[in-house]
């Protein structure tokens, strides 16, 4: 079964079985090496019911276990119309990331999801997009943006903005030329130029204060650490994108995933339910808060 | 219905032919909810003196089983427990699969529970059942399971710790209210010795009256009534135990503290509002030099639900139990992100307490997270107490800077 396309609607919880800690194997079909530490691993539920009944929208996370070492809230960044196989992508740098980089293909990993809301695709469907990554960010946004692709005819201009530390940590660039196809404009930046990159240098912001666009009709989806977001949202404002145009992806410590550990909780909020994306203006005066 | 001693006995006996019999006992000093074999494991004689930081037992000959107040476990403890396997994973041929959740334990039966601790149940209802939101639709299963199976016998208080301030939330001191939504299956109410006869007023042995609140619980009063014939209760009787929660109310909203300023009390007006427009408030500072973060007030509160999941691997390394245990957002590790933690201060890890209790669980539950118990009171090694420190904000708020989230 497929996702109706560029949904809103939020598969629950609850989606695969009732016991929200139940999980299901999967076994990995394919890795890939992405960026340094960074590699994505395409998943296939091994049962085929389970298989068949899966379904996710863009922007979504899973949460992916490793028996004895753990469970960890990771973006689904695989196309959302055929959920059959799902792609994680994870930088090393934990406990249970640690351990997935240790794994072949043909080893388990165990799932449950998917969790969060997703990217408001469906409501922002006739006017222009401007998607704003960095570094990893991409990673919560690729399921997104195969979904625009797909659909490219429901929207006005879109773009990515994507920013990294170096060349080298720019995510997903064999994918940018079928994007460009499909009629995406991909505009990179890097803090630090490496041998002949012939890019822009200095931050996605600074994109962002070029790109031509109409605030009436675009809407910003961002995902990167706390302090990008910040930087994108107000440099958003001064292109007349106001909060209620903005959107972001939050990542906070996640454990059930169903709003019921507290782990992840962000002001009002549980970031596993109430988000992972949330429009700007529900997050502006939270996020201004030190140690919230 | 009157109950008198050995209908007491009884009911604890009828109820172990099917259940697990939890109800409060002495032990280490307090009175705490552990297993109870008869009515003479009740804290008969005992009451408790309670006050920020402080809690002692005093002998009272003239106490009856439930003359204490609270003690510093709850209901959590069973329907939540501290720890406890959520899944077990094992690796057979190299190959791991999930394994089959455990065999349900015996069902519980619980006496002696107050209006706060109802009320705390209809929150934790709201927290692991939260299937009528139609938002997030999890259910946790060993929690329901056991909440299914759970029967209540409830007690009026008929006294308030000076750390109580159930009056001002709304959840008490009557234990039933349908209007509150706080129900049990057997309700008592202690009418001290009779007979109330006029003869000998204090000379007889200690009468209940018991009000049926369910079917089951008529099943468990027909089965004592097999052996020990019941009388029904006497209007007069009726009217003394409806007047035990209404008088306690009263003296509730009329005692004063020593100083005499008003005794404990909590002002909900608008308490949300007030807290998350306040986040930068300098009171949060000064807390943070008394807290601890010892984690004491999450631990005794009956509603906190927080909680993490810890791998307990055995010596072979092919079996796996996932274990729940309960978490405390005063630990540095509850907001732990990229190694760090995003609460690193007391002052951020207090706040987060306070205004999530009191302000974020209206947004996520539609209730107040506070029963007004007093247990984060007393059971605080320092004694902060979270009225105190409500009233202090709202003596002197920020300047609104508009909405809150």
């Amino acid at each position: 079964m497929n996702p109706s396309p560029l949904t809103t609607r939020r598969p629950g919880p609850t989606t695969l079985s009732a016991d929200p800690w139940q999980t299901h194997a999967g076994s990995i079909v394919a890795i890939r090496d992405e960026t340094p530490g960074v590699r994505s691993y395409d998943l296939s539920i091994v049962d085929a019911a389970v298989r068949a009944r899966y379904a996710f929208a863009p922007g979504q996370f899973n949460m992916l276990y490793l028996p004895g070492i753990g469970e960890a809230a990771i973006s689904i960044s695989s196309d959302p119309a055929t959920p059959q196989l799902l792609t994680h992508t994870v930088r090393a740098v934990g406990n249970v990331t640690d351990a997935l980089a240790k794994l072949v293909v043909g080893d388990r990993i165990f799932l449950r999801g998917p969790y969060g809301k997703p990217w408001p695709l469906g409501d922002l469907a006739g006017g222009d997009l401007i998607f704003v990554a960095g570094g990893l960010g991409l990673a919560s946004q690729r399921a997104a943006i195969l979904d625009v692709a797909r659909h490219r005819d429901r929207f006005g201009r879109v773009t990515i903005l994507h920013g990294a530390k170096t060349p080298s940590g720019l995510l997903y660039p064999s994918e940018y030329a079928a994007w460009r196809e499909a009629g995406i404009d991909v505009d990179c930046t890097v803090d630090a130029p490496e041998a002949g990159w012939t890019g822009s240098v200095g931050l996605v912001t600074d994109l962002l204060a070029q790109l031509p666009l109409e605030p009436g009709r675009s809407g910003l989806l961002c995902c990167g650490p706390d302090p990008m977001m910040a930087g994108v949202a107000t440099g958003a404002a001064k292109r007349g994108l106001g909060p209620e145009a903005v959107w972001m992806s939050l990542e906070r410590n996640m454990s059930c995933a169903v709003g019921q550990c507290g782990l992840c909780q962000f002001g009002p909020f549980f970031v596993c339910l109430d988000g992972p994306v949330f429009r700007y203006d529900r997050i502006e005066k939270l996020l201004g808060v030190r140690c919230l | 219905m009157i109950l008198g001693p050995e209908a007491l006995q009884r009911l604890i006996e009828v109820l172990a032919l099917e259940y697990r019999v939890i109800g409060p006992t002495v032990a280490d000093g307090a009175v705490v909810l552990r297993d109870l074999a008869s009515a003479d494991d009740l804290p008969t004689g005992w009451i408790d003196e309670q006050d920020g930081g402080h809690y002692r037992l005093q002998r009272d000959e003239s106490a009856g089983p439930f003359d204490h107040v609270v003690g510093p476990h709850s209901l959590k403890n069973f329907l939540f427990p501290p720890r406890e396997p959520i899944a077990r994973f094992e690796r057979v041929e190299g190959v791991w699969e999930e394994c089959a959740p455990a065999a349900p334990e015996r069902p519980l039966a619980v006496i002696g529970m107050r209006g706060c601790d109802l009320a705390a149940l209809a929150i934790q209802d709201r927290v692991f059942l939260r299937g009528d939101s139609g938002e997030g639709e999890a259910i946790d299963p060993a929690y329901q399971r056991r909440r299914n199976g759970l029967f209540l016998v409830a007690v009026d208080c008929r006294r308030a710790a000076a750390t109580c301030f159930c009056h001002s939330t709304g959840s008490g001191p009557a234990a039933c209210s349908a209007s509150a939504g706080r129900q049990a299956d057997l309700a008592l109410v202690d009418l001290g010795p009779g007979p109330a006869d006029g003869v000998a007023p204090c000379a007889g042995p200690r009468r209940y009256e018991c009000r049926i609140g369910s079917e089951r619980g008529a099943a468990v009063i027909d089965a004592i009534a097999a052996d020990l014939p019941l009388r029904p209760s006497p209007p007069e009787d009726v009217a003394a135990a409806e007047r035990v929660p209404v008088d306690l109310e009263r003296a509730m909203w009329a005692r004063e503290r020593s100083d005499g300023g008003p005794g404990r009390s909590l002002d909900m007006e608008n308490i949300r509002d007030l807290l998350y427009s306040n986040l930068e408030h300098p009171r949060w500072l000064e807390v943070a030099d008394r807290c601890l973060s010892c984690t004491n007030c999450t631990l005794v509160c009956p509603t906190c639900f927080c909680a993490s999941v810890t791998e307990v691997a055995d010596l072979s390394g092919d079996a796996v139990t996932r274990e729940r245990h309960w978490a405390s957002c005063f630990s540095l590790d509850h907001a732990r992100m990229h190694g760090t933690s995003v609460r690193h201060t007391t002052a951020s890890r207090y706040r987060q307490w306070l205004t999530h209790k009191l302000g974020g669980w209206i947004d996520q539950f539609g209730t107040s997270g506070c029963t007004g118990c007093g247990r984060c009171i007393t059971w605080c090694p320092v004694g902060i107490d979270l009225t105190a420190e409500v009233a202090a904000i709202r003596e002197t708020p920020a300047p609104s800077t508009g909405p809150t989230p």
